[in-house]
């Protein structure tokens, strides 16, 4: 799961929806890996208009990075140093096993293989 | 307004006009495609500019190329005299008087042409006095004979073609570029048994109108057929599935990532996740510029969400185990069951009203019995407008590609909703029962 990902993703539990603490999930015993990928800092600016930025520090936080601006960045085409850190964070960034906990419900996600699973219990699922 | 001839794919004739209007539509241009015959190889259709036809045509699956229309005849002899005649010829040829060039020739249902047949027909074009160069390889332009041959009683082509037509090349479509071979499924690092072929995800990222940089989801991704055809054309991909082991692949070089990897657009991937579609996990602002499925309701999976019906397993969530709640636990596995295709329909189309960007497209495969009445079938929803239903037949069922367009709040259009559809698609159990009448339930 990209770091990216992270910023799409709420609890999948139903009664959740609209609770603040569904999004962004908290991200606890998170293994990380980086991956490499070709720099387009173009697809970075594009992909930063749809991002929430505070979900993005707040997890970022969860994994022990503390560094990012508290304002989403405006105007970086020229800030080739700011895309190419959000290009390691958001692309390169794998969770590749580790937990994701709605701060609502409580409720447990696991990621294994690289993969996040939102599959419920029967008695979560409606 | 200029005349272009395009010379379409022998491929899926149904669905070609669709796919033209689609990509007319994408590229904002304004064109009647009325004349569109499916019996027919040729289609003549009028155009601003060279440009404009350059668009039409660059990404399709189902035509083959297009033509600047300098003549058409049903002979030779015709052909070469309304050439010759066409008041326009000189604004025709000016621009490309000193060029290099070579000419052409292709044929719809014709036998193969020896080197030399070609050249005698080629050098009955000498009047157009072109003063540039031949040039076998890169000219600057190509001028193409294009002719259509109609079969005898005995199925082989008659001696002489029917229909003739000549023009300047503008441009050639994807599928000529070789972009179906490129995609074709068993080249790919991971594929399995239920991967959509090459032609027809191309083609359905066609018509859900996919360009660049657009969000593409689907929620039933499978191995992936549809978000490498998305990206092919500049989408960036997320998928879901609520099967983990479809996801995980067959190895470590051989998961649907891998897929992006070998066909040099890893950007354009940017993740799939396990999820019961029915109990969504992305944010509800989350915009997408297009969703493309073939949900699993086909032949080889059911339609299957996360619960229990078995009474025996309810409450196994809650046992302890180590002092921690089962369903809580890494190890834990959440029990499966199945669910209808027609609620799924439903949730699907709610879904896709709720998280499209407005004139975005939701489209999907839906397979039905054809015994069934299929237009009580179709499932409806006011903000999505129903614009294809396109059909694929097979010999007892058929496979329907449709196709919605969401719309703003102000539009009302039809709701049909499962409890309102007279028809029941059971469509695996019926497949599994040949389709005979005792299986079809009301």
């Amino acid at each position: 799961m990209k770091f990216l990902t992270t910023n799409f993703v709420k609890c999948a539990v139903k009664s959740c929806d609209g609770s603040e603490g569904s999004f962004p999930l908290k991200y606890e015993n998170c293994q990380l890996q980086l991956e490499e990928q070709d720099f387009n800092p173009e697809f970075i600016v594009s992909m930063l208009e749809r991002l929430d930025w505070n979900a993005i520090i707040q997890v970022a936080s969860d994994l022990g990075n503390n560094l990012l601006p508290s304002q989403k960045p405006e105007d970086i085409d020229g800030n080739s140093e700011m895309l190419k850190d959000l290009h390691s964070l958001l692309i390169e960034t794998q969770i590749i096993d580790g937990e994701m906990v709605c701060r609502n419900c409580k409720h447990v996600y696991y990621i294994k293989n690289s993969i996040a699973s939102f599959l419920l219990p029967p008695h979560l699922a409606k | 307004m200029k005349d272009y001839l395009i010379f379409l794919a022998q491929s899926h004739p149904q669905f070609r006009k669709a796919e033209l209007e689609s990509l007319a539509d994408l590229n904002g241009i304004q064109v009647d495609f009325s004349n569109h015959n499916i019996e027919h190889p040729f289609l003549l259709v009028k155009l601003n500019n060279d440009e404009e036809a350059f668009k039409l045509i660059d990404r399709a699956i189902l035509a083959k190329g297009i033509y600047e229309l300098w003549g058409v005849g049903n002979s030779f002899d015709e052909l070469h005299y309304n050439i010759k005649n066409n008041n326009n010829l000189n604004n025709l040829k000016e621009p490309f008087i000193n060029s290099t060039f070579k000419f052409e020739n292709l044929t719809f249902q014709g036998g193969k042409k020896s080197r030399d047949e070609q050249i005698k027909i080629f050098d009955n074009f000498s009047y157009l006095s072109f003063n540039g160069k031949i040039k076998m390889k890169n000219p600057d332009q190509i001028f193409t004979i294009l002719e259509k041959y109609s079969l005898g009683n005995d199925l082989f082509p008659l001696d002489k073609p029917d229909k003739l037509y000549f023009g300047r090349q503008i441009n050639l479509s994807a599928r000529s570029k070789g972009i179906v071979e490129k995609y074709d499924i068993k080249k790919r690092p991971y594929f399995g048994t239920t991967s959509f072929d090459a032609e027809l995800s191309l083609f359905t990222s066609n018509i859900a109108q996919v360009k660049k940089g657009d969000l593409i989801y689907d929620p039933f991704v499978g191995t992936g057929s549809f978000l490498v055809s998305s990206a092919e054309f500049g989408g960036i991909t997320i998928g879901s599935d609520i099967e983990f082991l479809t996801l995980k692949g067959k190895g470590p070089n051989k998961r649907i990532k891998d897929n992006f990897d070998y066909y040099k657009d890893p950007l354009n991937y940017i993740d799939t996740l396990c999820m019961d579609f029915t109990n969504n996990a992305f944010r509800k602002n989350l915009i997408f510029g297009a969703i493309i499925c073939d949900p699993p309701y086909g032949v080889r999976e059911g339609v299957k969400v996360c619960g229990s019906n078995d009474e025996n397993k309810i409450g196994r969530e809650n046992i302890l185990i180590d002092g921690k709640l089962a369903y809580l636990r890494r190890d834990y596995i959440q029990p499966k069951k199945m669910y209808s295709l027609d609620l799924l329909l439903d949730d699907l189309l709610q879904f896709s009203s709720e998280r499209l960007e407005i004139g975005s497209r939701l489209c999907f495969w839906m397979p039905v019995a054809n015994d069934e009445d299929i237009p009580t079938m179709i499932p409806q929803h006011k903000e999505l407008e129903l614009i294809y239903e396109l059909v694929q037949d097979f010999y007892k069922w058929s496979r329907r590609l449709l196709v919605y367009v969401k719309r703003d709040k102000n539009y009302n259009g039809t709701t049909i909703k499962s409890e309102n559809r007279e028809g029941v698609n059971n469509f695996r159990e019926r497949y599994f029962h040949k389709f005979s009448k005792a299986s079809k339930v009301q």
